[in-house]
């Protein structure tokens, strides 16, 4: 074989793989996902209209805004804070497309850092999707990452200085959007963000902002409530009424006040609202995991994170059940019924109401899936995209 | 500042790059022709914006 033969062979087969490659990065960044409105959602507005300096971004996300009959308090729920998190998105979803609300009025986000939704971690072997199986078929969601994707802000800095403490901190959550609060006009793209956010939560009178995540069993901060100090008092109430009620321990623990940029912070610090942050435990995110995959993530069944909690080495209990989607998904929406309950109780002058949103013992019993609607059904002008 | 920093970034990543591309053409090896061309996909899905 000739050199010139061989180059245009490898040459070619470089290319093939660049072609090929190249279609699935540009596909799974650009899976769309269905979202049908439930009928309490009276308004679909993007982040851009509190901060126009967002607009056209990969973080220009849908807010879906759910108003009561009768006024009360507004509560706002961010999901996809962190994406490879899902259970906080996935909980968002079930407000988005079943809530009703009686009191108050609600904003919910499932995609507040969007453009982490369009990538998955290198190195880290995840799967670009995911699917949650229904009566209707399967429902198709990004993975996702922790970190904005670097397609849409880069390089990292060699560290990252938080504005406005000036405290450093790891130079990868400069793209970190629970390490970027309360953002900055003229910031990066995810400093962007959240001071979009924070003009949003100022411009909509938000009374308590609940931030959705998941977290490695290995990791202290699980189970948990994360509460500013604006909100201790229903921080601990909603903990002790689930744990007592509701068949799942939740913790309750207060947010440091010398370690910035996270959401339950900054925004009690620099709003009128108040801040809690939820966590629930995802096998899928610890570092002595088996097999990244999707069943690992939906399953949350892991031979080798059962390894390390026999070792000591866990914050969370495991066994061969695993930790499955649907009580994940529970827990939050649980969690987040509690505290609008608890906070009606301590603001009888300003409640919120919501209903048809199932607790966690429903989202076990029925599975997620019961609780998403069917696209093909929407009707007209209730079908968003995300 | 940043936007300044991103597209010094991306001239940086297109003279790799060409560089890449070059020592493809020139190497007479065919191990590194492969270990070029191994090389250079993710300097170009990052060039082109895929990843």
């Amino acid at each position: 074989m000739t050199p010139l033969i061989r180059k245009l062979i490898l040459g070619f087969a470089g290319l093939a793989l660049l072609v090929l490659s190249g279609i699935s990065f540009y596909q799974s960044r650009r899976l769309k996902e269905p979202v049908v409105v439930s009928d309490g959602v009276t308004q679909v507005v993007t982040l851009s209209k509190y901060f126009s300096g967002i607009e056209g971004t990969a973080n220009d996300c849908n807010i879906y805004i759910l108003e009561g009959k009768e006024p009360g308090a507004t509560f706002c729920i961010l999901g996809g804070t962190h994406p490879e998190e899902p259970a906080g998105r996935l909980a968002a979803w079930i407000f988005a497309e079943n809530a009703v609300l009686q009191k108050g009025r609600l904003i919910v986000v499932l995609s507040a850092n969007r453009s982490a939704t369009t990538v998955t971690r290198v190195g880290g072997a995840y799967p670009p999707d995911f699917a949650i199986p229904t009566s209707w078929g399967e429902q198709e969601f990004r993975l996702g990452d922790r970190w904005s994707n670097p397609l849409d802000q880069w390089p990292d800095p060699e560290v990252y200085i938080h504005y406005p403490s000036g405290q450093y901190l790891a130079y990868v959550d400069v793209r970190n959007l629970n390490r970027c609060w309360p953002g900055r006009a003229n910031g990066t793209l995810t400093e962007r963000t959240t001071y979009a956010f924070m003009e949003m939560i100022t411009a909509e009178k938000v009374d308590l902002v609940i931030d959705l995540h998941e977290a490695e069993l290995q990791y202290p901060v699980i189970s948990t409530i994360v509460t500013h100090e604006k909100a201790q008092d229903l921080a601990a109430m909603v903990s002790m009424t689930l744990t007592d009620m509701e068949g799942f321990k939740m913790g309750m623990e207060f947010s440091p006040k010398n370690l910035h940029g996270l959401s339950h912070r900054e925004i009690g610090d620099h709003s009128d609202a108040a801040s809690l942050l939820f966590e629930a435990p995802e096998p899928f995110l610890d570092a002595t995991r088996g097999k990244t995959t999707r069943e690992q993530l939906l399953t949350g069944k892991d031979d080798f994170v059962v390894k390390a909690g026999k070792h000591g080495l866990l914050f969370e209990k495991i066994d061969s059940s695993g930790w499955p989607i649907d009580k994940r998904v529970g827990r939050h929406t649980s969690s987040i019924l509690q505290t609008m309950a608890s906070w009606s109780e301590m603001h009888p002058e300003k409640p919120l109401v919501c209903d048809s949103i199932p607790r966690y013992a429903d989202v076990v019993a029925r599975g997620l899936g019961r609780y998403l609607r069917n696209p093909a059904q929407a009707r007209p002008g209730r079908i968003w995209y995300e | 500042m940043d936007i300044i920093i991103t597209i010094i970034y991306y001239c940086l990543v297109a003279f790799v790059s060409a560089v890449l591309i070059y020592n493809f053409l020139k190497t007479k090896d065919w191990q590194k022709e492969v270990l070029t061309i191994i090389v250079v996909l993710p300097f170009l899905l990052r060039l082109f914006m895929l990843k």
